[in-house]
């Protein structure tokens, strides 16, 4: 079967049912007496089992089986879910990521899961009872109930074995284990095939036999061999190969393996059902509550509107080609201005307004929850307190809140790092927080929230905070700061220190957050997605890092104002206002021209000195200022005239002009000239 | 460019600057643009004249001639943008005129110049004699340096 066409959708889904395994297992951890999320994991894993075995993909097929019979042996009651448990079936759910990963790259999505699959082994067949012992006892009289990993027959072999039966050739199921220590197994299945195949014909093998020639299995094989031998003697002629344990034989009549035929298809379609009622979960837009009733009923939540999956390169092209239409607009409304023509200039509105909804339409479609990102960062939390050996509660808060997709795929590793961060400098260990009168568990917060034209993300600890002495002590080693300056600066400048580069308060360089690359690298990140990250910290209460990021990177709202002949955008963002002052209003304050605005001394930037632009020098009465924000601090930006509000483009200086002062990027006008983008932030010190 | 040299015939773009020939490996050349608005961009080197609407695209355009220490370009019409694209980046180089593609056989590259001096030496790759014309061969990743503007 040629699965090409299907590989797109099985990376997706499989994708979201590995996110669906982690986001249960971890409820599953605070609830391990739920019966009904062990059922939504074992429903993902299972359904995973049945796509991957389509596609091909044994390892990943081979790994979610074994995954699944530890998850059956749960529901069963005959095992507890126990924290080491869970770090195992972790381990298999990190793997089963790492193939489905390495299949989304273009790779094979082979991984040795041996040993994951020995260990998950391990668990289902509990310490207490010994294999081989009690397996063979009954190996002889008990039939074996047909799993999926025995063998499935097309419609040849079945043929085959009908014919057979028809000759009274008997059809054997075998099973062959090999001793966990064995050396040669390619040798031993030869030995195993050759005994067989003079006893009978075999019909299949499960692995195929290039994969048991490749070694490329674990101690169990499976064959299926039409014979006239009695079922006995073939089990005492293959337990004479040395290292073999273990075999068992089951003789199947037709009618038998047709009904499991026939039961495979039906699971395929229980399968199908279930993947859907799990996509519909994905696609709805409630916050998962923490009680695990809840997602035992996944049929409530099936209210999802209907979703079409688009490749986002579609909708990037979709974005260039709006942002020139965007542009046009801008040139066609500069030249109706020109024109005065009524009929034109109604247009032109007409068309404004539909571009405008169609902007809107574009951007919401690029939009995407940043449950996204959280999502993966439960996991990692739990493994890290795990690591670290303390107790630590992840609170996510506001996952709905929605980013453009661009902003998303750059946000995660800068969250990584925060949240690493949080847990490893910020809370502190049991023992220390129980001394200082802390809870036990400490408590991180993750949350995200719309605010204005931003979106905001904050990560709070209630951990030990930024201890100043310490980081002061380092800055001034480092030479960061003098040790002149250093008493003078305030808790949030120090604070800031930690994002410098070449940073960190680590005594000891752990794994988790000496990886050679400090908060420095979180700040360009953010800083180079047009964000801002803020620290706030209370020594012995804890900290909190905030993130600031706009919620589109494309299009936005400017200012144009005028300076001389050149014409500069003022992201509306950042303006508080504009206003227009009078010479004599203009104060000076050791060195630095002030105004008094509503009673706060405000700074003024005289943009054209700053950015040296050419001019004959005139000494005007009035002065228009644009009254400018980064954070609490204002500063007033005077120009020559405003020009008007406008949507635009942006568009980067490319690489060649990697870092301009204070201008952040540049924009295509109506009229075809690029005006550049003032970056405010760089303009309030 | 070094990597040109062991090619067997380089094909090339021919510009003038002042009185010299210089020579840039076709490959690296996206087109050749008539003059149009510059837009200045403020805090950058002398020689970057600025920002250009490269149809949708914005590119910087330096000035060769200052560049290379050789005064300024005069900026009208009959001057010509080369636009270069090199690894990642676009940057447009205003010349006196492009006049020509050549085929030049790597063998008439000689890698060390010794009949130039002055500022330039640094960003030559390597010049060719061909008939009684002298080619530089411009060295594209020195003279397109990335920049990097202080506060």
């Amino acid at each position: 079967m040629d699965t090409n066409q299907y590989l797109e959708m099985f990376i997706e889904e499989s994708k979201e049912h590995l996110q669906a395994c982690n986001e249960h297992l971890l409820e599953l951890e605070k609830n391990p007496a739920n019966i009904a999320i062990v059922n939504e994991v074992f429903r993902s894993a299972h359904t995973l089992k049945g796509m991957s075995a389509t596609m091909g993909y044994e390892d990943i097929a081979n790994l979610t089986h074994k995954m699944e019979n530890v998850l059956d042996e749960i529901r069963n009651n005959r095992l507890h879910v126990t924290p080491d448990l869970l770090d195992v079936v972790f381990i298999a759910v990190d793997q089963l990521e790492e193939m489905v990963l390495d299949i989304a790259a273009g790779g094979t999505g082979k991984l040795d899961v041996a040993e994951t699959v020995q260990k998950l082994h391990l668990i289902e067949t509990g310490e207490e009872a010994p294999v081989a012992a009690t397996t063979l006892e009954k190996n002889v009289s008990v039939e074996i109930t047909p799993d999926s990993n025995w063998l499935t027959y097309d419609d040849y072999e079945l043929t085959v074995i009908q014919q057979s039966s028809e000759q009274d050739y008997q059809t054997y199921e075998i099973s062959v284990k090999l001793r966990d220590d064995c050396l040669l197994k390619a040798a031993r299945v030869y030995m195993v095939f050759e005994l067989l195949e003079k006893m009978g014909e075999v019909i299949k093998s499960s692995p195929s036999v290039e994969k048991l020639e490749d070694e490329d299995f674990d101690e169990i094989f499976y064959i299926a061999i039409v014979t006239t031998e009695p079922k006995e003697d073939v089990q005492k002629k293959l337990m004479k190969v040395s290292e073999v344990t273990e075999v068992l034989v089951n003789s199947v009549t037709i009618e038998q393996l047709k009904n499991r035929q026939q039961e495979a298809i039906d699971k395929k379609q229980v399968e199908t059902n279930v993947s859907e009622v799990v996509e519909d979960k994905n696609a709805s837009t409630e916050i998962k509550p923490v009680e695990g009733e809840k997602s035992s009923s996944p049929k409530n939540q099936n209210q999802g509107s209907k979703t079409i999956r688009v490749n986002i390169e579609r909708l990037d092209i979709l974005m260039n080609l709006f942002e020139e239409l965007v542009i046009d607009r801008g040139r066609l409304q500069s030249i109706s201005e020109d024109l005065h023509n009524s009929e034109l200039d109604e247009t032109v509105e007409r068309m404004s307004r539909i571009t405008g909804d169609l902007q809107n339409i574009i951007l919401n479609m690029r939009m995407v929850q940043v449950e996204t990102v959280f999502n993966r960062f439960p996991r990692m939390v739990r493994q890290l307190a795990r690591d670290l050996n303390k107790k630590i509660k992840l609170e996510v808060i506001g996952a709905e809140t929605e980013l453009d997709r661009t902003v998303i795929d750059e946000i995660g590793d800068p969250l990584v790092h925060l949240i690493r961060n949080s847990l490893d400098h910020g809370v502190e260990s049991p023992e220390i927080r129980k001394a200082n009168g802390k809870p036990e568990e400490g408590t991180v917060i993750l949350r995200a929230f719309h605010s204005g034209n931003h979106v905001f993300i904050e990560i709070e600890d209630d951990g030990a905070g930024i201890n100043r002495a310490k980081v002061l002590k380092k800055a001034i080693a480092k030479g960061i700061v003098s040790a002149e300056v250093a008493p003078s600066m305030s808790d949030k400048q120090v604070a800031e220190l930690i994002l410098s580069s070449g940073f960190s308060t680590a005594d000891v360089i752990s794994d988790v957050s000496g990886r050679g690359v400090g908060l420095d690298v979180v700040k360009t990140t953010i800083e180079s997605l047009g964000g801002s990250i803020d620290i706030s910290s209370t020594e012995g209460k804890g900290s909190l890092f905030s993130i600031q990021l706009p919620l589109t990177l494309s299009i936005i709202s400017v200012m144009l104002v005028e300076l001389g002949e050149e014409i500069y955008a003022v992201p509306l963002s950042s303006i508080i206002e504009t206003a227009i002052i009078r010479s004599s209003d203009i104060l000076n304050a050791h060195n630095q021209k002030v105004i008094d605005f509503r009673g706060k001394v405000v700074p003024l930037v005289f943009l054209d000195d700053v950015f040296d632009v050419p001019r004959e020098s005139t000494e005007e009465e009035f002065h228009s200022v644009v009254l400018v924000r980064k954070g609490d601090k204002l500063a007033g930006l005077v120009v020559d005239s405003f020009i008007g509000q406008q949507e635009i483009v942006l568009k980067s200086l490319g690489t060649y002009l990697n870092s301009v002062f204070a201008i952040s990027g540049a924009t295509i006008l109506g009229n075809g000239r690029v005006a550049l983008i003032v970056d405010c932030n760089a303009l309030i010190i | 460019m070094t990597e040109a040299v062991v090619v067997q015939n380089v094909k090339v773009v021919v510009f003038q600057l002042a009185d010299k020939e210089y020579v840039i490996p076709v490959s690296h050349v996206q087109g050749i643009e008539k003059f149009t608005h510059i837009t200045r961009v403020p805090k950058t080197p002398s020689y970057v004249k600025g920002v250009i609407n490269l149809r949708g695209v914005v590119t910087p355009i330096i000035d060769l001639k200052n560049r290379f220490g050789l005064g300024e370009s005069e900026l009208n019409e009959s001057c010509r943008i080369i636009i270069i694209s090199l690894e990642d980046m676009n940057v447009g180089v205003i010349v006196d005129s492009a006049n020509d593609v050549l085929d030049i056989p790597s063998d008439s590259i000689e890698p060390q110049p010794e009949v130039v001096g002055g500022l330039e030496q640094d960003f030559i790759a390597g010049v060719a004699k061909i008939d009684r014309r002298l080619l530089i061969l411009l060295h594209l990743n020195l003279v397109l340096n990335p920049i990097k503007s202080g506060v």
